[in-house]
Formats: structure tokens, C-alpha cells, sequence
């Protein structure tokens, strides 16, 4: 065992007044590295060691108002810029609303990081060990002694100067206090192969022990009763009619909304003669017409119903919507052919429904106006 | 340890104290007559600000008085007479409650008959508030505060005499019957006097919003007296940094206090968004009263905050006197917020009128501690308390 190396000295006293005036003269002598041990708080002595305030406010200080200042922005991110909801009328950044938080968080912040600077700045936590624990002096001061004790690495510091100014502020004992050798060649075990196994292995049996339990030991059943209604579904074999279909047609003869039934099949001149056009001129139905015929029409008929096919001879091209034929032909007689089709042209029923087609028609006879204008119409 | 003994032999204070006091009060009182002949009704209404004024400190200190004797505080017992001079001013509280009685139809808009009669909302009120109730009351408070005043301060005079510890006993009981009385007189003070300036307004946090300005005043009061006081030597020796720092730490404490009931009832009636609430804010947010507002953040929450928040400043005898006579100013303003809007809707009204009253309640006051001193020991030395008070460290 190698020798030992001193930490300090340190002197046990009896009375509160006696460690204050040995506070003040070890301040008189000069040293500077050395505490003062009570076993509780002893008013004034912070003046009698000549302490120094603590900084720990400071960092409170910048701590509370730097998270509060982040938090304010944080609020006004997420309340006026990122996604603004309104509550109560009030406006987005509504800073009144936002104080009792912000006091809040400056409070939780400030306090927990003056503790946590408290511990890992000022204690300099963590440390393995002190060379006080265990000794004589820390039972003595923390029962119902006051202890001083003067470090090594003091600047003033001297094994018999110091003996002999703890004898003369008449401290009871005086007791050298060594550093523990084990402690200081004490080497972290924990990066040995065998402890990180052991780490692995009790992670490997955790997970299976949770495993275990969470999937075998205390299985519940997922909570699915909304799944399991007693109703009949959609495409669900029916136990109750006779045709085993869950689903069921309307009754006979049932007309769904928009769907009215052309009654004309095959007859485009009886259409023509019993037809109305229901849907009158307007600038909607004229919109509307001229937005299905550009789209359903014109690849044929061309965007003027001249007939002249954007298709280039693919099919051919269909007679002008302009002759006089077509422009004498009542809007049911129209609405037939656009309905049943017409040689090549095929049916447009399925791509455009009843309102739509009158509408077309309605630009169609707006198309032919415009195409064959008279002298009077400009006038 | 040994045992300090405290040596007490009076010393007056300067007569110039009272020449100072008188100038002002001189001063102050041409003001006030002058306000009431041009204009009566806003004379009134500083009348009205001065009163709950000078109630705050004087009854504020009665009440530190008797906090004192029923928590069994050791600290503030070697300079509790400072306090218990102010007291007295309860004795002049009627010479200022008389102009108001005169001029009550300016003031208070609910007594006029004619208005209440009108008015659903003051007609329901009118069995509280009626003028006949509201003259019994201020006198019944002023009764009640006379008498423990008058009670205390003799038990605590004879004792200079006589030594006896029962006094102090008798005191602590007396305080325990006083301290409800104060709750609820200083929170009917408040209703009575600055709320019902807007009788359709109502705040249910007002009685402690006065409460805690009053703490406020009458603690920087007796801050101002003890450091004048002891930095000249007129009070036993051993009183140091140390009750300097209680004083400016209760101060601190009730400057966060009226910090918080202030920000509680504006947060609460902002929230709520109810019209029959809001529009008191929103008449001190016109004109320029919108900066008086902001202002009284900063002159009665932030400026003394930070002027306090630091330990050498509490413990610094000057620089706690500028604080508390700091506070006191914030005291006056923040009346000036509660009482002024309701006269001068427009914007803040200020020019000589307003100069009256803090000119004659500090003369008053001056004058009033230097007759009192003159007469009384400046020290409580029969208190049982005072050695363990001088020796108090944090």
C-alpha cells in the first residue's frame, strides 16, 4: 500500500461561536480553501467565512426568463402562425391568456435548472466518493459538533502552521484527513465485457419476461364489440328472405330521383313532337351547356358545330349543326339523338344526364345563332 | 453568550420635521380649499383618492401592529412604535371624510334618487347602497378602528411604565378580535369608496385588490419611518441590515402579492368578455388613460420588483428608503387608476388640483409623528420582545 496523500486538516469545535470566530480568523490567516461544517445552518457564518454571494441566482435568473422568453415564442408559433384556431373570440396571440403558463414555466424551469446546477456545476456531482465520508469528523459535525476543515492544496497551506492555528482557536480535536487510496485507483467497472454480457442478458430476459406476460400470462381479448353488431350488412347472406339476399330492390316501379325513364326509344320524331326543353336560358345553363359540349361534342362536332372533327378523318365527320335541318328541329328532337344516338354516333345518356343534355341543347341553339346572325340582331 | 444590553434614552427628533410638515400641510390645504371653489367635484374626487390614502397606511399599520403581536414577532418589536404613530392618523380620518359627505352627489352617481329609480341594476342594489347605510358604515369603521387603535396603543404605552408581560397577552387577544374586523372593514372600504364609484361595475376580487395595496403603503410607510429613524439615531442601537431586509422582503413580497390579485381580476373579466364587466378596462383604456394603464405595470409591479428583487438593495438602508417612498407614490397612482377614470373619461386629468392632497396627507402626517414623538417613547422598551428583537438575525 502506497503512502497516503493528505487531503486536509480538519478541527472539531463545540460551541456555534467558537467555529464563527475560528471562520473569521482562518479568513484573517489567509486561507481560502477551506469549509466550514454545522450540523445545521449557521446565520452569518456566510460573512464569517467571507463568502461570496452564490452565482445559483444568476442562473435562475437566466434560466426562467430564457425558457419563458422560448415559451412565449412557442405560443405564438403554435397559436398565430402555425395552426390558428380560434377559442373564445379572442385573438390569436391573446398574451393575457398566455401569463399564467409562461409564469408556470418560468417557475418549473427556473427551479430545476438552479437544482441541476446546483448539483452537477456546484457540487460537481457526480463523483464517486469524498474523503470525508466515513470519518470521524462527518459523524461529529452532522450529530452535534461544528467542524473546520483546511485543504491540502491551499495555497497557505502547511501541516504545522495549520495544526497550530487550529490549536489556537482552541479546537477540541484535530484530526488529518487522508484521501482513500482504493478510491482514488478505483477504476469504472463498467465497461468490463463480463458486467456488459450481464447489462445484455438482463436485457434479453426483461423483454422476453414482458413479452411473456403481456402476450400469454395476461392476454386480454381486443376490444372489438362495435365490429360485432347484430344488423345486417352489405353483401351479408340474409337468413330471413327467402331469396338469401341481404340487400333488397325498391319496390316496383320506383322512380329514383333524376333517373325519369325515356319514354321515346326508337321514336325520335314522336320525342321531337312531345319533348320540352324544361330547362330555361340562362347564363348557368348556357355555362354549363358549353362546358359538356366542349367536352362531349366538340371532338366531332367541332367547338362551333361546324362539324369539322378535331379527329382528322378517324371517324367520319359528322353533318354541320348548322344546316337547315338541325336548326328547324325542335330541342326534343335533339334530345332524342343526343339521347339514343344517331349512325355513328353512339348513345351520350350515360355520360350526361337529362338536365345536362337540355342545357347542350340550349347552347347548341345558341351556337346556331350565333353562327347564322341576321342584319337584325345587330341591331 | 454574553448578554447585550440595550440602551434607550430619547432623543427628539428635529423640530424641522414639523416646519416641513406644517409648509406642506399649509400648502396642501390652500390647494384643496382653492379646488373646492373652482371645482368641486373633482376636488371630490382627489378628496376621495387622499381618504382611502391615508386609510391604507394608517390602518395598514394597525393592522402590521397587530400581525405583530399575534404571530408573536420578534423582529419588528424594537421599532413597532413607528408603526403605532401612524396609527393615530385613524383620529384625523374624519376632518378628510367631511368635504366627501358634502360633495356626495358629485362623486357617487347612486345617490341620486332620480338615477336609482331609473336604473334596474341600482335599484337592486340600492339596499347596500343607499346613503343613509353608506354614512353608517364609514362611521362604524372608523369607530371600530378608533377603538382598537386606542386600545392597543395603550396597553402598549403603559407597559413602557410598568413592564408588565400581561399587556402583551391582553394585546395578542385584542389583535385576534381586530384582525377579522380589518378583513372585512378594509374590504368594505374598498367597495364602498372606489367601487361603487361605477355602481353598475362589480369585481369580486376588489376588497383584496385595496387589501394588498394597503399592506403595500402602509409597510413602505413605516419602511420610510424606520430607516429615518434609525440612520439618525433615534431608536436603540443593534437594529441593522438585517430587519432592514424583512421590511424590504415583506414589501417585495406584497408588491408580487398586488402583482398577482391585479393580474387575476383583469385576466378573469378578459376572459369572460362580459360587457357589464369589461367596460371598466376599456375606460382606462381610452385616450390617454391607455398609457396610464401600461404605466401602472410598470410604476407599481416592475420598478419596485426589480429595485427589491436583489438582497444588497433590501439590505442597503437608502436604497430601500427610495423604494418605499417609490411605493408609496404607487400607491397614490394606483387610486389615481381605480378613482380618476370615472371623473375625467377622456384621458388623465392632471395639473394643480391634483398636487392637494399628497401635499397636505404628508404634511398631516409629518406633523401628527412629530407630536406623537414628542409625547411617546420612540421605543416600545417594556416590551417583552424588544431584546430578542434587537438581536434578530436572518
Amino acid at each position: 500500500m502506497s503512502a497516503k496523500i493528505l487531503y486536509g486538516y480538519s478541527g472539531i469545535f463545540d460551541t456555534p461561536n467558537q467555529i464563527t470566530h475560528a471562520a473569521e480568523k482562518a479568513v484573517e490567516h489567509g486561507y481560502t480553501k477551506f469549509d466550514v461544517s454545522t450540523p445545521y445552518p449557521l446565520h452569518g457564518m456566510n460573512k464569517a467565512m467571507n463568502l461570496k454571494p452564490s452565482r445559483l441566482g444568476y442562473v435562475a435568473f437566466v434560466a426562467g426568463l430564457s425558457f419563458a422568453v422560448t415559451f412565449v415564442l412557442l405560443l405564438w408559433w403554435m397559436n398565430a402562425v402555425d395552426y390558428p384556431v380560434v377559442y373564445g373570440g379572442k385573438p390569436f396571440f391573446s398574451f393575457p391568456a398566455y401569463i399564467p403558463l409562461v409564469f408556470e414555466v418560468l417557475v418549473l424551469s427556473a427551479s430545476i435548472s438552479t437544482v441541476l446546477a446546483m448539483l452537477f456545476v456546484f457540487f460537481k456531482f457526480p463523483n464517486n466518493s469524498h474523503p470525508l465520508h466515513g470519518t470521524e469528523y462527518m459523524k461529529a459535525v452532522s450529530s452535534d459538533k461544528y467542524g473546520m476543515l483546511i485543504q491540502a492544496d491551499d495555497p497557505k497551506f502547511n501541516e504545522i502552521d495549520v495544526k497550530k492555528y487550529l490549536e489556537s482557536v482552541h479546537a477540541v480535536k484535530i484530526i488529518p484527513i487522508y484521501w482513500d487510496n482504493d478510491e482514488i485507483n478505483h477504476k469504472h467497472k463498467i465497461l468490463e465485457p463480463k458486467f456488459i454480457l450481464f447489462l445484455v442478458a438482463v436485457a434479453i430476459l426483461n423483454s422476453a419476461m414482458v413479452y411473456f406476460v403481456y402476450n400469454k400470462v395476461l392476454y386480454m381479448v381486443p376490444f372489438n364489440w362495435m365490429m360485432d353488431q347484430q344488423k345486417q350488412s352489405a353483401q351479408q347472406h340474409s337468413l330471413i328472405f327467402s331469396d338469401g339476399y341481404g340487400m333488397r330492390q325498391p319496390v316496383e316501379g320506383t322512380i329514383a330521383r333524376g333517373y325519369l325513364p325515356y319514354e321515346y326509344k326508337g321514336q325520335p320524331d314522336l320525342a321531337g313532337q312531345k319533348l320540352v326543353n324544361p330547362i330555361p336560358v340562362s347564363k348557368a345553363s348556357l355555362t354549363l351547356g358549353q362546358k359538356k359540349f366542349d367536352t362531349y361534342c366538340s371532338p366531332c362536332h367541332d367547338y362551333h358545330g361546324t362539324g369539322n372533327s378535331r379527329l382528322r378523318g378517324q371517324f367520319p365527320n359528322p353533318p354541320s349543326l348548322h344546316s337547315e335541318k338541325v336548326r328547324t328541329w325542335s330541342d326534343g328532337r335533339i334530345y332524342a339523338v343526343i339521347t339514343e344516338g344517331q349512325n355513328v354516333m353512339p348513345s351520350y345518356a350515360t355520360q350526361l344526364n337529362p338536365d345536362e343534355r337540355w342545357a347542350v341543347i340550349n347552347y347548341i341553339r345558341a351556337l346556331q345563332r350565333a353562327m347564322n346572325a341576321k342584319e337584325s340582331d345587330l341591331k | 453568550m454574553s448578554t447585550p444590553t440595550f440602551e434607550y434614552r430619547k432623543k427628539e427628533i428635529p423640530a424641522k420635521i414639523q416646519s416641513i410638515g406644517i409648509a406642506l400641510l399649509l400648502i396642501g390645504l390652500i390647494i384643496v380649499i382653492c379646488g373646492y371653489i373652482v371645482s368641486p367635484a373633482r376636488m371630490a374626487f382627489n378628496n376621495i383618492i387622499g381618504f382611502t390614502f391615508i386609510i391604507s397606511v394608517v390602518v395598514g399599520a394597525l393592522f402590521f401592529v397587530a400581525i405583530e403581536y399575534l404571530a408573536g414577532a420578534v423582529w419588528s418589536a424594537p421599532f413597532r412604535r413607528a408603526a403605532e404613530f401612524l396609527t393615530y392618523g385613524i383620529y384625523l380620518l374624519p376632518l378628510l371624510v367631511i368635504p366627501l359627505f358634502m360633495n356626495v352627489h358629485d362623486v357617487f352617481h347612486w345617490t341620486h334618487p332620480e338615477v336609482v329609480n331609473a336604473d334596474k341594476v341600482l335599484k337592486a342594489k340600492a339596499p347596500y347602497l343607499n346613503i343613509n347605510f353608506f354614512v353608517i358604515r364609514v362611521i362604524a369603521f372608523m369607530a371600530v378602528w378608533m377603538l382598537f387603535q386606542f386600545i392597543i396603543t395603550r396597553n402598549s404605552l403603559k407597559q413602557d411604565e410598568s413592564k408588565n408581560q400581561n399587556l402583551t397577552t391582553k394585546n395578542i387577544k385584542l389583535s385576534a378580535v381586530f384582525v377579522p374586523f380589518f378583513a372585512l372593514t378594509i374590504s368594505f372600504t374598498g367597495i364602498d369608496w372606489l367601487m361603487s364609484l361605477e355602481p353598475h361595475w362589480f369585481s369580486t376580487i376588489f376588497g383584496i385588490y385595496y387589501f394588498s395595496g394597503t399592506m403595500l403603503a402602509s409597510l413602505a410607510a413605516i419602511t420610510v419611518c424606520v430607516v429615518y429613524l434609525n440612520e439618525n439615531g433615534y431608536l436603540v442601537k443593534g437594529l441593522n441590515e438585517d430587519h432592514y431586509y424583512s421590511l424590504g422582503a415583506l414589501m417585495f413580497a406584497f408588491t408580487n402579492f398586488w402583482a398577482y390579485i391585479a393580474f387575476s381580476q383583469f385576466l378573469l373579466i378578459w376572459y369572460a368578455n362580459l360587457p357589464e364587466e369589461t367596460f371598466w378596462f376599456l375606460q382606462r383604456w381610452e385616450g390617454s388613460w391607455m398609457i396610464y394603464s401600461i404605466g401602472l405595470i410598470f410604476v407599481h409591479f416592475v420598478v419596485p420588483y426589480f429595485g427589491l428583487l436583489t438582497q444588497p438593495s433590501k439590505m442597503d438602508p437608502k436604497r430601500l428608503k427610495l423604494m418605499a417612498i417609490w411605493i408609496l407614490f404607487a400607491h397614490y397612482y394606483d387610486l389615481y387608476f381605480l378613482v380618476m377614470p370615472t371623473y375625467s373619461r377622456s384621458g388623465v386629468a392632471f395639473s394643480w388640483f391634483e398636487l392637494g392632497f399628497p401635499a397636505l396627507l404628508v404634511g398631516l402626517l409629518m406633523v401628527l409623528f412629530y407630536q406623537i414623538s414628542k409625547r411617546q417613547n420612540l421605543v416600545a422598551i417594556g416590551d417583552p420582545k424588544l431584546k430578542r428583537g434587537i438581536e434578530f438575525r436572518l
